[in-house]
C-alpha cells in the first residue's frame, strides 16, 4: 500500500493520509497548497494555508514525542468561499491551547507552531480524547 | 525536500551559514547540527543567511532562537539575512523581529554584528 494516499472526490473534498514522520510533511502541505490553489486564493494566502497546515502534522509528531504519530489524516474540504482543513491523529496529548504572543517561550516551538496556525487561518478548533486522539478543524475564507 | 547548509568563516571571528532549500520539522535537526558546531568550537558572532530559504517553520525558528540565545549567553549575537516577504512575514507576525537582527544582505548584517 502507498505511505501516501490521495484520493479526489466530486464534491470538492480531498483526503490525504499520511505517515506521521517528519519527512512526510511536506507532502501534507504540497497537497493542500494544491488544493487552496483551485479556490481564489492569493500566493500569500496559500502559502500561509500551507504553514498552518504544516505546523498542525508537525504538532501530531511532537505530541508523539517527534517519533512515529502513526497516521495522520488531512482532509480538505474546498467550498464556495472557504477552504476547511481536518488534520487527525490518534495523539492523546495535543498541545493546541491557544498562545498570546507575549508568552511564546522562545525554547518552544510547539508553541510557535499552534500561534502561527490561529495567526494565519481565520478559525482554528480542536478536540482531544486520550482514546480517539486529536482533530483539528482550520478554515480560511476566499476575500478576493 | 531538503536544505544545503554551506558554512563559512567572514571578516574577525564571525562566521555565515548560508542555508538554501526549505527550513522544516525534517530539515532543521541539520540546521541546528551546523549551528551547535561553530558554537561548540567558541563562534559566537554568527550572520545565518536566509535569502536562498524558500519556507521555515516553527521548528526552523525554534532553532533559530536556540541557536541566539546560546551565543547571547556568550555575548555574542546572530543576525539574519532574509528578503523574502513570506518569511519577514512569519518574524514579523510571531514577534521576532524584535529579537533578531534581520537585514537585507549579507554586508549590513556583518556589520551590525560589531
Amino acid at each position: 500500500m502507498n505511505p501516501a494516499l490521495l484520493e479526489v472526490s466530486s464534491h470538492g473534498t480531498v483526503e490525504l493520509k499520511i505517515p506521521g514522520r517528519a519527512e512526510w510533511v511536506a507532502v501534507a502541505r504540497l497537497a493542500v497548497a494544491a488544493v487552496a490553489s483551485r479556490l481564489r486564493f492569493s500566493v500569500d494566502e496559500i502559502e500561509d494555508i500551507k504553514l498552518a497546515i504544516a505546523e498542525a502534522c508537525t504538532n501530531s509528531i511532537q505530541s508523539a514525542g517527534g517519533q512515529d504519530a502513526g497516521t495522520i489524516e488531512i482532509v480538505c474540504d474546498a467550498l464556495e468561499d472557504e477552504l476547511r482543513v481536518t488534520v487527525r491523529d490518534h495523539s492523546p496529548a495535543a498541545h493546541l491551547e491557544p498562545v498570546k504572543i507575549g508568552g511564546l517561550d522562545e525554547g518552544r516551538t510547539e508553541e510557535l507552531g499552534v500561534f502561527l496556525i490561529r495567526a494565519l487561518m481565520d478559525s482554528v478548533d480542536y478536540t482531544s480524547d486520550p482514546h480517539t486522539g486529536t482533530e483539528l478543524v482550520m478554515a480560511k475564507r476566499v476575500t478576493a | 525536500m531538503d536544505i544545503k547548509v554551506n558554512v563559512r568563516e567572514s571578516e574577525g571571528d564571525a562566521y555565515v551559514v548560508d542555508l538554501t532549500g526549505e527550513i522544516d520539522v525534517y530539515t532543521s535537526p541539520k540546521v541546528k547540527d551546523a549551528i551547535t558546531e561553530l558554537i561548540d568550537q567558541e563562534h559566537y558572532n554568527l550572520v545565518i543567511n536566509l535569502e536562498k530559504v524558500r519556507y521555515i517553520d516553527s521548528t526552523g525558528l525554534g532553532v533559530l532562537i536556540g541557536g541566539l540565545k546560546r551565543v547571547r549567553e556568550h555575548g555574542g549575537s546572530v543576525n539574519l539575512v532574509c528578503t523574502n516577504p513570506q518569511i519577514k512575514k512569519i518574524f514579523d507576525i510571531t514577534g521576532l523581529v524584535k529579537i533578531f537582527g534581520i537585514f537585507d544582505d549579507e554586508q549590513s548584517a556583518m556589520k551590525a554584528l560589531v
